[in-house]
């Protein structure tokens, strides 16, 4: 905005203001109103919806779904968008950072001096995208399939191996179902198509070992499972082993 | 400089004070009408002292321009949610406990054993997310309506800086009940703050307080909770407010000024 604009708007502005009315009562009155309106709208939803608490944090168990509340749905759900593992940086820290760097230097770039919305054609075009796409993303993470349910068809060359590996593979399947790896990662029909790898034929890629270490130090943002190592190695063996024969 | 003059507000006719009358004497005669003048003149006592009441006016009684509609409390509702969070997050803090071993039972102590317990603590799960479905849509009303464009660039950065400091806020409090949910998606997400370019690894590391998630991350996220982050909210929203006040609201993008003679012509008209 050159000086001319400026001072045009802020002609336009004092004469506004000057057939408005004064803050107080009227605008008072309607802020007023709509805090009555915000403060039932809380006391109904904690009424109804309560507070409950889930299981008490364990930091060597394996049953969890790390799902964050709903309002970071449409960040979590970057990382499931986004496939290719070189650009997961991007997805998880680069394109929020960016999106902030962007909305905070909002007024500096858009230097329209035109505020009327249909008269910004990409301005406004520009911002009902970005809600349409978080509005997207959010809908994409709410609707997300349970993660605890992983129904694999035992391999030929394990049930060739006898009943015991059959129960071995089984009782693997079982944990990995627990620990909600199908939150991030995809087995056959099941779990999430991202953030992480598909494991359908994960076997197939890695050895045995090679599968015991990523789960012991991962990339991040996986969690480790360290702790389950620990506390209960026969589990651990279990899950390398469903893994590590997923072919 | 010249006296600020500040619009009256206004009174319906048969509430104005009467005019004085002659021969009659004013004010307080009997002690007891001097104790119902108490409260006057305690204002008043305060006032000379430090002549707040200019300021009062100067906010309550400022104009708002023409075309003022129901779209403008989006800011003032986000600010009355804080206030909710902040009342209802104090009675929170008095019976619960940053440590990783006790704060599970004294949440569920909350819940269970205290009175209104679950209420309050409904309250503040749930008014976070109006907080921010709030702080979402005020901050659509200023895009579309291009509220945030000169005189106004400054208090948008101000409200962008709200909005980080609201979700730092709503990803710190997640941990706080400690249960399995909370405890693995904020393992998650301060993993996913590790990746970030050159600050990430020392902010997850800050968070974590150390290398691993242990015993004091839930106090660090504790403080960042409820004195850090709170601070910075209330003294950047009281900033925003004074700035709102100052450069005064702005009218939707589409009302015009009525011009002089049009003005005019509805005086002669009435």
């Amino acid at each position: 905005m050159n000086k001319q604009q400026k001072e045009q708007y802020l002609r336009e502005y004092g004469q506004l203001k000057s057939q408005g009315k004064p803050f107080f009562p009227y605008a008072v009155a309607k802020d007023g109103a709509m805090a009555v309106l915000v403060m039932a709208i809380i006391i109904t939803m904690s009424i109804v919806l309560g507070a409950e608490l889930g299981p008490k944090a364990d930091a060597t168990t394996t049953t969890y779904t790390p799902r964050p509340e709903w309002y970071f749905f449409f960040l979590f759900e970057l990382l499931r968008v986004i496939k290719p593992p070189a650009l997961v940086p991007l997805a998880t820290i680069g394109i929020p950072t960016i999106c902030m760097i962007l909305l905070f230097l909002l007024p500096f770039y858009d230097r329209n001096p035109e505020r009327r919305p249909e008269r910004r054609p990409i301005a406004t075009t520009a911002g009902i995208l970005t809600i349409a796409a978080m509005g997207f993303l959010t809908y994409l993470g709410a609707s997300a399939g349970p993660p605890s349910e992983i129904d694999v068809p035992v391999p030929a060359n394990v049930s060739a191996q006898g009943q015991m590996a059959v129960a071995n593979f089984k009782a693997g399947q079982a944990v990995v179902a627990q620990s909600g790896c199908g939150g991030c990662h995809k087995f056959g029909e099941n779990g999430n198509d991202g953030p992480g790898p598909e494991l359908t034929e994960i076997g197939r890629r890695l050895p045995a070992a090679a599968i015991a270490r990523t789960l012991v130090n991962p990339t991040a943002p996986m969690p480790s499972y360290q702790g389950l190592q620990k506390s209960n190695p026969k589990q651990f063996d279990e899950m390398v082993y469903f893994l590590s024969s997923l072919k | 400089m010249a006296k600020l003059k500040l619009p009256v507000p206004p009174v319906p006719p048969q509430l104005k004070p009467l005019p004085k009358r002659p021969g009659k004497v004013y004010g307080p005669q009997t002690p007891i009408e001097h104790a119902g003048e108490a409260a006057a003149t305690a204002v008043g006592w305060i006032d000379e002292r430090t002549s707040l009441s200019g300021g009062a006016r100067w906010m309550m009684f400022r104009k708002v321009p023409k075309g003022t509609n129901w779209f403008y409390t989006l800011g003032s509702a986000t600010m009355f949610s804080f206030l909710s969070q902040a009342v209802t997050g104090v009675f929170l803090a008095m019976y619960y406990v940053p440590s990783s071993t006790r704060a599970y039972e004294s949440i569920r102590t909350i819940n269970n054993d205290v009175f209104l317990g679950e209420f309050v603590h409904g309250m503040h799960k749930w008014g976070s997310s109006m907080m921010v479905i709030l702080i979402f849509l005020h901050m659509g009303r200023t895009f579309f309506f291009g509220a945030y464009k000169y005189p106004r660039e400054l208090n948008w950065v101000i409200g962008v800086a709200l909005l980080i400091l609201t979700m730092t806020m709503s990803f710190t409090g997640y941990l706080l009940p400690f249960d399995q949910r909370s405890y693995w998606a904020s393992i998650v997400g301060v993993n996913i703050n590790g990746t970030g370019p050159l600050v990430g690894p020392y902010l997850s590391d800050f968070l974590r307080a150390g290398p691993n998630f242990g015993a004091t991350t839930l106090s660090r996220f504790y403080a960042i909770h409820m004195l850090l982050v709170p601070g910075a909210i209330a003294a950047l929203m009281g900033f925003h407010l004074f700035l709102v006040a100052r450069l005064g609201t702005t009218a939707p993008p589409w009302v015009r000024a009525k011009s002089s003679e049009q003005l005019r012509e509805e005086k002669v008209s009435s």
